[in-house]
């Protein structure tokens, strides 16, 4: 079969191991446990933003909000849970900033499917008010006591060995959290009726109504699941962090969008896979992270981000023009 | 007698006022093919969607299997076993063959997870039905337009469809595509499924239908058996006015050419155009969806431009690689979709009357004399008779027709020489669209020469001196336009079904 030889995903997985590669080769230390874990340490929350935006994009539409949903209800959570005293189990403190990131995705969920606004300016419009809300009315500086759960649960490892010069180096109990986040949003998308429907809604709204989707639903469910997600990013943040930072994350929305569409999930709808947005995230981040090892000076970053973005997503729309162009011929 | 299948009675239905339907009833029997015949715009489309539960009616009822179904939704319609399969087939091109056959009949049964095995088993099945062989895998965008209709057939079999709606089921079809639908309908019937199929074109309606219902404007005007009609009659109830049909003479071509191609061709879409358009003359240009008619027209107007062949405009060799281009040698192009490509909806009517012509309204300095322009946009909108309660009324609340003659004021506004219309009256009732004929043939009685894209064939008929038909990017005739009837339209097609015919022109003497 060369259908999977074809994809982006393989494309984006080639360029990753040709990354890897060449910034090991240049530079040992890149292979070294504690470079690899701080790699994965640096993706667990862009890696469940990376999600968000899949999930959004596939269905049609767009989310430039949820940076600003995930720091409202990580922000607020906490405010809450010290007001409160609290000091029970941490699912709660999740729970309760999941809670609050349901809600607001669902307000952009109502907006774009009952009123029929467009996603970006609704989004857009959201992102903003969300934050100016929480600088407003809840708070603006940064909180450094957190619950003592809260707190234990921060220091929490996955795994946990002394490295080179005794330094231990681990993983954070969080990385649990993202690992099962890619695994639902990949199990829905692939496995439900909704899941497929979000596909359907991306590739063609008009004919997904005609076979009984409820796109109203659809859109509900997609900004309000990125909502919640959103606010489990944030409670992680927090966590990792040990402080709650209410300007944290923010700013963060276009370059996890540019990540997840160089993974081969099409702008415009109804392609890509929670694969491809991983292995998009994971080159962004790798080139964040790693290029400083091969001597690649920090702003060199940001030029070779975007050079990929354009030559990443330029490849696959001169595709998709050569194919259709290919299709369309009504010559005989 | 045979159980009625469903049951329409006294159906009417409007939207903003212009009624679509207008006390329509129809009856579908058991295992029955009836066809549904009549021009565009009498009320078909709508009809289908009534019964698909997509439009609610404003009066009238639906009798599903004798139950009469005051809501129907589109999701109760698929419940009953009523398939439609639209002309764009409704397919989704990003998802596999597999996924687009199995995946609605899934969701009609509520279910929630999705067993990848049992829909590629159930996919299987129903190509299997309806006799071809596809990857199941393979992506639909993939695919040409007859294997998309057969998924789309497939799919709604797979849904114990007792009624399946074919909207134009042939329009994009080869000759020999028709044949084999035509083959897998009788296997359907068989089957004890209905079929309701739409259609305009004569010789498929006779060829398949047992009944036939005609409609007109909105009305129902008869419905017979098919073995009780035949051509000449089924022609008189489609058309009704021909009688009245009033025709455009333009003056006699003099002078030079104002329009001449030369074997114009564009890769993929169309190759070979030679034709010629004298100034005054309404030419007609038709073809099915997907002739290349309407890539033809972007390409003159510098939308799409030209990769071979030669442009004339007066008889001076011109290059028009952009709408800028094309805009400086005074063609204008009102494109097929309104509503999509030429206005700007939420503005005012005066912003997009005078959006061509600002430049020419500048005065010293560059500036713009507001008093000149409301006079401009007065006129223009008297000429055309635009009813709207102020120039300042945003476009989107006009009316479909007024809508038209915003865009066609428009670009009257940047005094033309070449109008090319495509689809001028498409969705426009037909009060407006004769105020729009009147309109176009003022035009041309004043020397601009018009380019008319259309499907119409009454439309075509009755301005057009000369039409031209387009079929897979070539020009395959030319005829008379008074003498265009349904007939000559189909039998021309059917001359030239095989692919490999020339691209041959009419004598144009």
């Amino acid at each position: 079969m060369t259908r999977w030889a074809r994809s982006s995903e393989f494309y984006v997985g080639l360029i990753l191991l040709l990354l890897f590669a060449i910034i090991g080769s240049r530079n040992g230390a890149f292979f070294s446990a504690a470079n690899l874990f701080d790699l994965i340490r640096s993706a667990i929350v862009p890696g469940i933003f990376a999600m968000c935006a899949t999930m959004v994009i596939i269905s049609g539409g767009i989310d430039v909000s949820f940076p600003a949903i995930a720091t409202f209800s990580m922000f607020s959570a906490t405010k809450l849970l010290l007001a409160w005293h609290f000091d029970g189990p941490v699912f709660v403190a999740f729970a309760l900033a999941g809670a609050i990131g349901l809600c607001l995705g669902l307000i952009n969920g109502l907006l774009i499917a009952y009123f029929r606004l467009p996603a970006l300016i609704v989004t857009l419009g959201t992102s903003s008010m969300f934050s100016g809300f929480l600088l407003t009315f809840v708070g603006s500086r940064q909180v450094s006591n957190l619950p003592a759960s809260l707190d234990r649960f921060g220091k929490l490892q996955v795994v946990k060995f002394a490295g080179e010069g005794g330094i231990t180096v681990g993983l954070p109990m969080t990385v649990l959290f993202t690992a099962a986040i890619v695994l639902a949003v990949a199990g829905i998308l692939k496995y439900t009726m909704i899941g497929r429907g979000i596909y359907a809604l991306g590739g063609d709204p008009v004919s997904a109504e005609r076979i009984g989707f409820s796109a109203k639903f659809l859109q509900c469910f997609v900004y309000g699941f990125v909502g919640l997600l959103a606010g489990i990013a944030g409670m992680i943040q927090t966590t990792m962090m040990r402080s709650s930072n209410p300007v944290d994350l923010l700013g963060t929305e276009l370059l996890i969008i540019a990540a997840v569409v160089l993974g081969g999930v099409r702008i415009t709808g109804g392609h890509g896979s929670v694969l491809g947005a991983l292995l998009g995230l994971l080159l962004i981040v790798t080139i964040q992270n790693s290029l400083i090892l091969v001597g690649i000076p920090s702003y060199w970053q940001r030029l070779v981000i975007g050079a990929l973005i354009l030559v990443g997503t330029g490849i696959a729309a001169y595709q998709i023009k050569r194919s259709s162009a290919k299709r369309k011929s009504i010559l005989a | 007698m045979p159980n009625a299948l469903i049951e329409l009675k006294g159906i009417a239905k409007s939207f903003a006022g212009v009624h679509a339907l207008k006390d329509v009833s129809l009856r579908i029997d058991q295992g029955e093919i009836h066809c549904l015949a009549g021009e565009n715009g009498c009320g078909k489309s709508t009809l289908i969607k009534v019964m698909s539960g997509v439009h609610a009616p404003d009066h009238g009822e639906i009798y599903l299997e004798g139950q009469l179904r005051t809501q129907l939704n589109p999701f109760e319609a698929i419940q009953a076993g009523i398939q439609v399969i639209y002309q764009d087939f409704s397919v989704f091109p990003n998802l596999s063959v597999a996924e687009n056959i199995a995946l609605s009949g899934e969701l009609a049964r509520r279910r929630k997870w999705i067993d990848w095995r049992r829909m590629r088993r159930t996919a299987k099945e129903a190509l299997a039905k309806v006799g071809i062989e596809l990857d199941l895998d393979a992506k639909v965008e993939e695919l040409s337009v007859a294997d998309k209709q057969l998924i789309a057939i497939s799919r709604a079999l797979m849904q114990r469809a007792k009624l399946i709606v074919m909207d134009e089921p042939t329009t994009a079809l080869t000759q020999k595509e028709v044949r084999a639908l035509f083959d897998v309908i009788e296997g359907l019937k068989r089957d004890g499924i209905s079929i309701l199929f739409v259609s305009h074109k004569l010789e498929e309606v006779f060829a398949l239908s047992e009944r036939i219902t005609v409609m007109r404007n909105g009305r129902r005007v008869v419905t017979e058996e098919a073995r009780n009609l035949n051509r000449e009659m089924l022609v008189y109830h489609m058309t009704g006015r021909q009688i009245e049909e009033t025709h455009y003479e333009a003056a006699n071509k003099t002078g030079k050419p104002l329009l001449r191609t030369d074997r114009l061709g564009l890769a993929g879409c169309f190759e070979e155009i030679s034709l010629e358009l004298y100034p005054g003359e309404i030419v007609g240009l038709t073809g099915l969806l997907g002739s290349g008619r309407t890539e033809l027209a972007e390409s003159l107007f510098g939308l799409l431009p030209a990769t071979a062949g030669r442009i004339e405009i007066g008889g001076e060799s011109v290059r028009i690689r952009s709408v800028r281009d094309a805009v400086r040698h005074r063609i204008a192009y009102v494109p097929e979709d309104r509503l999509t490509e030429g206005l700007f909806l939420q503005q005012s009517i005066e912003r997009n009357l005078i959006v061509s012509v600002v430049d020419r309204q500048k005065g010293r300095l560059g500036m713009v004399d507001r008093r000149t322009l409301k006079a401009t946009v007065r006129s223009w909108i008297e000429k055309l008779g635009i009813k709207a309660p102020s120039p300042l009324a945003p476009v989107k609340t006009l009316s479909g027709g007024n809508q038209q003659r915003v865009v066609l004021a428009r670009w009257l506004a940047a005094n033309p020489k070449l109008l090319i219309l495509n689809g001028p009256s498409v969705g426009v009732d037909i009060g407006s669209k004769e105020d729009i004929h009147q309109a176009i043939r003022q035009l041309a009685a004043q020397g601009i020469g018009v380019l008319m894209i259309s499907d119409d064939l009454p439309e075509l008929r009755q301005n057009c001196n000369r039409v031209l038909v387009m079929k897979r990017g070539r020009l395959i005739g030319e005829v008379e336009g008074q003498t265009f009837t349904p007939e000559l339209w189909a039998q021309m097609h059917e001359e030239n079904a095989g692919s490999e015919t020339e691209g041959k022109r009419g004598d144009s003497a």
